[in-house]
């Protein structure tokens, strides 16, 4: 499984590097997202599934989040 | 009598105040909610070049002032305003223009359309003579409260009561996390809700990355009796979930009430006549009309020290 580290990227930036990376992978696939607590956790998953992605979970470690992302239809 | 220059009904309309200077006032336009067309900026523009000095004011009440314009030209700078559309801002003791956040169509804060409700009131109650005093209304978006609605003689805030679909939740404690008051905690992988500390803020909706937290219910929290200038107020609780439809009605039984109450007090703000009457008598009188939203007690406006005098001064 892809993992895409956005640890140390700041808002809004971090969800157009996510949206970028998405645009290269193939729908249904599942993809792990790293990111920071604080406004990263709380902007970013929540943006992506506006998009129409499919949160499948979404869990700190370390003072970090994993977030696990269906990749949804165009 | 010599004969009358200027047409005297356009001064009574309010909203000229007179300068420092011989001939001089400033002219205050409303802008409702602090939101106006380019069109009309422009148009203002155009105007405040022609017959003022160069430049504006913008009011803490997000009122645009043309400032230094000779009391001669009144009947001008009104008829190029267009004054059906350009109505001038009121002063005295009268229902002011409402201010507002620009919250909901833009600010992800926003949970409620604050400048609906600002024009609403602009058009049904602005420049209503109290009788008093001056009657401030301010609309917040939500419990932020960036344009301080609560020090206002009527304030509103957009609330929200938050709703969890636990099946929708996939445990990330994001929620509980972000929730300022303590009213979230994690149990078991989900969150549970405490009622008793909850703001209504929205924050946990805002959130929650699987759109599991949703508005039961949405509405604005009402404060009543707050004021600034010497001796500030903070105005305290008489509503929760009012509906935003609602809200017209809502201050126009505020109102009732101070002009019944305030009768051969003078200039006195609510606020003042809340506390000489007690909040008891407003409660009773809300509850009439909006029984479901009045809260069952509350406490008087608050007062603010503000440290002078200096106490012990020779
Ligand atoms: C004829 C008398 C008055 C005039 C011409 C006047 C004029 C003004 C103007 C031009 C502003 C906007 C200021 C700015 O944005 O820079 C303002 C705001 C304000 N005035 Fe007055 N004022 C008068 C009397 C009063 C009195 C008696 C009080 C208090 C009891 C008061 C309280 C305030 C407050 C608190 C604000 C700012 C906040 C708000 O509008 O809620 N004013 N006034
Ligand atoms: S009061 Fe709330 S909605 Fe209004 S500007 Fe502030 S944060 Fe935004
Ligand atoms: S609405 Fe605000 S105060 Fe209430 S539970 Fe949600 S985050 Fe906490
Ligand atoms: S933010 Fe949403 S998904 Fe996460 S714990 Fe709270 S309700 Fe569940």
């Amino acid at each position: 499984m892809q993992t895409i580290d956005l640890r140390g990227v700041t808002c809004p930036t971090n969800f157009v590097m996510a949206k970028l990376e998405l645009e290269d992978i193939e729908a249904g696939t599942t993809v792990e997202f790293l990111l920071d607590d604080g406004e990263p956790v709380k902007n970013v998953p929540r943006s992506l599934k506006d998009e129409g992605h499919k949160l499948l979970g979404l869990k700190e470690q370390d003072g970090y989040y994993t977030l696990l992302l269906e990749k949804g239809a165009d | 009598m010599a004969e009358q220059k200027i047409d005297l009904r356009n001064l009574k309309a309010g909203g000229f105040i007179k300068e420092r200077g011989k001939d001089l006032f400033t002219v205050r336009l409303r802008v409702p909610g602090g939101r106006l067309s380019v069109d009309r900026l422009a148009k203002i523009a155009e105007v405040a070049q022609k017959y003022g000095k160069g430049y504006v004011h913008l009011s803490v009440r997000q009122s645009i002032e043309l400032i230094n314009v000779n009391f001669a030209d009144f009947d001008a700078v009104v008829a190029e305003l267009g004054e059906e559309q350009q109505k001038v801002a009121s002063c005295g003791a009268r229902v002011r223009v409402p201010t507002a956040c620009g919250g909901c169509e833009y600010n992800p804060n926003g949970l409620i359309d604050t400048q609906k409700s600002a024009l609403e009131v602009d058009e049904k109650l602005f420049g209503t003579a109290t009788g008093h005093h001056k009657f401030k209304v301010c609309f917040a978006g939500c419990p932020f409260d960036c344009p301080k609605s609560s020090i206002n003689d009527v304030g509103f805030q957009g609330a929200v009561w938050p709703s969890l679909d636990a099946d929708a939740c996939i445990g990330c404690g994001l929620c509980a996390k972000s929730c300022t008051e303590g009213a979230l905690a994690m149990a078991d992988g989900k969150p549970v809700f405490d009622a008793q500390k909850c703001i209504y803020c929205g924050d946990c909706i805002k959130v929650c990355p699987t759109g599991a937290w949703s508005a039961a219910k949405k509405g604005y929290t009402v404060r009543i009796g707050g004021k600034w200038g010497r001796r500030p107020l903070v105005g305290t609780l008489y509503a929760t979930f009012l509906p935003e439809e609602r809200a017209v009605d809502f201050i126009a039984a505020v109102l009732a009430w101070y002009q019944e109450k305030a009768e051969g007090a003078g200039r006195v703000r609510l606020g003042d006549i809340i506390i000489r009457e007690g909040c008891q008598s407003l409660l009773d009188h809300l509850r009439r009309d909006f029984a479901g939203f009045v809260v069952a007690e509350t406490v008087p406006p608050q007062v603010i020290v503000n440290q002078i005098p200096l106490p012990g001064q020779a």
